[in-house]
């Protein structure tokens, strides 16, 4: 099924039923659906066609779920781009992809004008600024959905690719994760089964669109003829609870960076959101003892402990009854797929022997956008002739009841606040800059964090100071890939062979602290 | 002059949260979360700048959008709660 028919049978089913609940606008249904449906309509008559690539580059506003839903209604494929992204990664990311249309908020227009400068004109469609107006340079959103709602008759097939999910590769440069509409739909239908969603539920999200663990709870709700209560951030965590409060929520995903958070609150009694049915958390393990306090927190609610990658979306989840039993695994391969762990060889690990988790089903991606090298790293020959499974890179092991158990990365990617980062690619940034000669970037152990990124440097200009740094990262980088700290160093660690070594540096680091 | 509790916490943004970057225009009452200048962990680290430099205790309950989400909101929190400290 392609996954726009969601919203469409939702529509047609429960009209009336509040499908999305942000700060400014709640919309039912059949409003969610109208409007898509106009925007679609805008983005056919502005050349958008079958299997072309539209960024969605908002925050967690309304329009944002009206844009991912009207791209697949055109019959194109959205890629939602985080929105702390800045010029040069976003024009990046139009070059790699042939982007046909930009549909952003009047915010991010600078950013926008910036990556599109001197390039080939592209549809731009953008929200309007606290003055009324749409911005230069873009069409209004407003206007946009000024189209009558007539459905594309784009011939579509749910093999097509529904979305391209940009994460940030081991070698720095972004990788689109294809995502078909029938891998989002046997994702879906697989977590929505084992977290026992129903119409009923009331989801609330703020985690950002443009990571899949924020995307899918739209995706999901909508799936469900759910209500999803849309958020943009965890920044105060009270003014959430009121809003778990008011709206009844009934499902919570979270990641550890915002588990810790509520851990840290002073005041909060057992009990104190009784409308809470399920808290997820994925992205990165909670320690055990954060696992135990949640429990005693929030009594009577399932915690589900899970674990994935964007491109498969989801690999395993721990049933909550298992909690007591293994807190620390992280479960199961999630309904109607395999996960299992590998040798060197290519053969299944014994239990408690560590391994390469490697993952087989239908939520597996497509591949990456035209770059058939990293693909065929991580989607490799299967058990059968006929199939490629996926290779994590992340070694696992089981117990004997064949629970799985993170161990650690093969490579060396760093993971803050949920979001997975390479480290060359902060790396590439930092020697862009005149000042510095060389430097190398690794994850520090950080309660709140995960891992907080700490960047070695040594430099050629002795005037720069740790806050330059840190202002010239922020702005090329996303703000989660912002170094925390700077450390000058009049050289780097080395290996025997004169390779900087990223795995000495961390540990200069935290003899150090 | 003397510096004023609107100064201290403008202060603190920009080193902390602009990294130094004087050149932003940051107006008294922009909301710092919809202008992307705070986000999770910056709310933790502004709650702590509060406390210790003005002597206020902050409960969970205070630490809302009313009291927090501008330059202007935070001084005006600070002003009225320690003021009513030293009264």
């Amino acid at each position: 099924m392609r996954i726009e028919q969601f919203l469409i049978d939702k529509a047609a089913s429960h009209p009336q039923k509040v499908a999305l609940v942000t700060a400014r606008k709640r919309l039912r249904y059949e409003e969610l659906d109208d409007l898509s449906n106009r925007l679609a309509s805008a983005l056919a008559k502005n050349g958008v066609k079958r299997d072309d690539r539209v960024l969605v580059f908002m925050d967690n506003c309304w329009e944002a779920a009206v844009s991912i839903f009207a791209v697949m209604k055109a019959g194109a494929t959205f890629s939602p781009i985080n929105a702390s992204t800045k010029a040069d990664k976003l024009a990046f990311i139009l070059a790699d992809c042939e982007a046909a249309a930009i549909l952003t908020q009047a915010k991010l227009m600078p950013v926008v004008a910036e990556a599109i400068a001197g390039k080939a004109p592209i549809f731009v469609a953008s929200t309007a600024g606290p003055n009324g107006q749409s911005p230069v340079g873009a069409v209004s959103f407003a206007d946009c959905l000024a189209n009558e709602p007539d459905r594309i008759d784009h011939h579509g097939i749910d093999v097509d690719l529904a979305m391209l999910i940009y994460t940030s590769g081991s070698t720095g440069r972004p990788k689109g994760v294809m995502m078909s509409h029938r891998n989002c739909d046997a994702a879906s239908d697989s977590i929505t089964t084992y977290l026992g969603n129903t119409p009923d539920d009331v989801i609330l999200n703020v985690l950002p669109l443009a990571f899949d663990y924020g995307l899918y709870q739209l995706l999901m709700a909508v799936r469900m003829g759910a209500t999803l209560v849309l958020e943009k951030s965890f920044a105060f965590p009270q003014a959430i609870f009121d809003r778990i409060r008011e709206e009844g929520v009934t499902g919570l995903p979270l990641v550890p960076t915002m588990a810790a958070m509520i851990l840290q609150m002073r005041d909060l009694q057992p009990g104190f959101l009784p409308s809470l049915r399920y808290i997820t958390n994925t992205a990165a393990a909670l320690p055990i003892a954060h696992i135990e306090r949640m429990r005693s927190l929030f009594p009577g609610v399932q915690l589900y402990s899970m674990y994935g990658l964007t491109e498969c979306k989801r690999c395993t989840y721990l049933p909550p009854e298992e909690l007591d039993r293994r807190p620390g695994s992280v479960g199961i391969a999630i309904p109607n797929t395999e996960a299992f762990v590998v040798d060197e060889n290519g053969n299944r690990a014994a239990p408690d022997v560590a391994g390469e988790l490697v993952i087989r089903g239908p939520h597996v991606m497509q591949g990456y956008w035209r770059n058939e090298a990293a693909t065929q790293h991580m989607l490799r020959p299967g058990p059968n002739a006929w199939e490629k499974v996926l290779h994590t890179g992340d070694l696992f092991k089981t117990d004997k009841d064949g629970f799985l158990y993170f161990v650690g990365r093969k490579d060396d990617i760093i993971k803050t606040r949920g979001e997975k980062v390479a480290p060359k690619e902060v790396e590439a940034v930092l020697h862009a800059h005149r000042g510095i000669v060389e430097a190398v970037v690794v994850g520090l152990p950080d309660a709140v964090l995960g891992q907080a990124i700490s960047a070695l440097v040594v430099l050629s200009d002795p005037a720069l100071s740790e806050k330059d740094i840190i202002r010239h990262c922020a702005k090329h980088l996303e703000d989660f890939m912002v170094p925390k700290s700077i450390e000058f160093r009049s050289e780097l660690p080395k290996t025997e062979t004169g390779k900087i070594s990223r795995r000495l540096a961390a540990e200069s680091v935290e003899i150090v602290q | 002059m003397a510096e004023t509790v609107k100064d201290k916490v403008r202060n603190f943004i920009v080193e902390n949260f602009l990294f130094g970057d004087t050149s932003y225009q940051l107006a008294d009452d922009a909301s710092l979360i919809e202008n992307d200048i705070i986000d999770s962990t910056a709310v933790l680290e502004l709650v702590a700048f509060i406390e210790d430099n003005f002597g206020i205790t902050m409960s969970d309950a205070d630490i809302v959008p009313a009291n927090l989400d501008s330059l202007a909101r935070i001084s005006s929190f600070i002003e009225t709660r320690a003021g009513s400290v030293a009264a």
